[in-house]
């Protein structure tokens, strides 16, 4: 549900740039997603698509670039992505890991175009 | 022609820049907030009361109340002596900037030193929204089950207080304390674990000292600052 949310903001900061660029349309976004954050793609694309029709972005697509959880050992200092349910340390089996990263939601570009739209060829 | 243009921005940003205009307000009033979260029936309103009430000699208290419907909240959070004011989400699962910038313009701030924003009943996406608060709590209860830090780490990775509600049922239900508090701190090694019961009261002193402090430390700090000497 919140997902109606993040593409509205999406929305926003996309065309806030587009706009600043001078662009008249907005093709793709590149989105970059921890694995931690509450992003569910499948129903933020179907958001976006209804939220973005009639905009200088209907019809773009939301390219999701997912980043893995990122924990270090507080034990033997080692960095490491945990494999399956597991966040112990590979390397000392200890149980005292921090996570470092793996929440990150933002938008990373967009491609856009300018000029009046070009049909392709048939 | 097709190009590129670097935007590298959270995609909440615009909800950040509005939640930096409510601290502002907060702190031009001099008030100190929480912003409580947790699932539906965890004992966010029961705590809320519960706070409203063991304070009412020390702090003078205000309440911001979110949820999908009703008033039922607010009311008693009312009902316990605190200034409260109701914002109904219709239907969104939590509470944004925007939302609380509006409570903010329907209440009066004056004299009061402690704000306690009680956030929609939800451990998934809640804490991605800020507020402007200056404190997360995040309430957990003993019948959820030991295994909600596993399941919802993004949400426990983000608070300043734990507080694990309903401890008078642990001789009820199955509850590992180790489990979940190992859970809690792999995720916020910082973090404060708070065990209490709303309904017992047990557990309760410390939850509203850490509150007394917290508010006391905000003033010290707003002193300070103001550079009388």
């Amino acid at each position: 549900m919140h997902e109606l949310s993040l593409a509205q903001h999406l929305l926003d900061l996309a065309l806030e740039h587009a706009g600043r660029a001078g662009a008249d349309r907005v093709t793709s976004l590149h989105l970059v997603v921890g694995e931690l954050a509450p992003v569910e793609e499948t129903c933020l694309a179907f958001y976006w698509d209804q939220i973005s029709v009639d905009t200088p972005a209907a019809g773009s697509s939301v390219d999701v670039r997912r980043l893995p959880l990122q924990l270090t050992c507080q034990e033997c200092g080692d960095a490491f992505e945990p494999a399956g349910e597991s966040w112990s340390c590979p390397r000392c089996r200890s149980e005292r890991v921090r996570l470092q990263g793996g929440d990150e939601c933002y938008l990373d570009a967009i491609d856009v175009e300018v000029g009046p739209k070009v049909e392709a060829p048939a | 022609m097709t190009s590129r243009v670097v935007v590298a921005e959270r995609v909440l940003r615009a909800n950040d820049e509005l939640a930096q205009g409510n601290r502002a307000r907060l702190e031009a009033a001099a008030v100190f907030s929480l912003n409580v979260m947790a699932s539906p029936g965890a004992g966010k309103t029961s705590l809320i009361e519960r706070s409203i009430r063991g304070l009412s000699d020390r702090i003078r208290l205000a309440v911001i109340d979110g949820d999908l419907a009703t008033s039922l909240d607010a009311d008693r959070a009312s009902a316990a002596g605190a200034r409260a004011v109701q914002i109904n989400t219709a239907g969104q699962c939590h509470l944004d900037a925007a939302m609380v910038g509006r409570g903010l313009d329907a209440l009066d701030l004056t004299g009061v030193d402690l704000l306690i924003v009680e956030n929609v009943g939800n451990l998934v996406c809640p804490v991605e929204f800020a507020l402007g608060t200056h404190r997360n709590v995040l309430v957990a209860s003993v019948p959820e089950g030991d295994d909600k830090p596993y399941k919802y780490p993004a949400s426990y990775r983000g608070m300043d207080v734990v507080v694990l509600n309903k401890i008078d049922l642990l001789p009820h239900v199955p509850f590992d304390r180790a489990r979940f508090r190992h859970g809690v701190e792999v995720l916020n090694p910082d973090v404060q674990i708070l065990e209490m019961s709303c309904t017992t009261g047990e557990g309760l002193g410390a939850w509203l000292d850490w509150v007394v402090d917290q508010v006391e430390a905000h003033r010290a700090l707003k002193e300070g600052r103001g550079g009388r000497a």
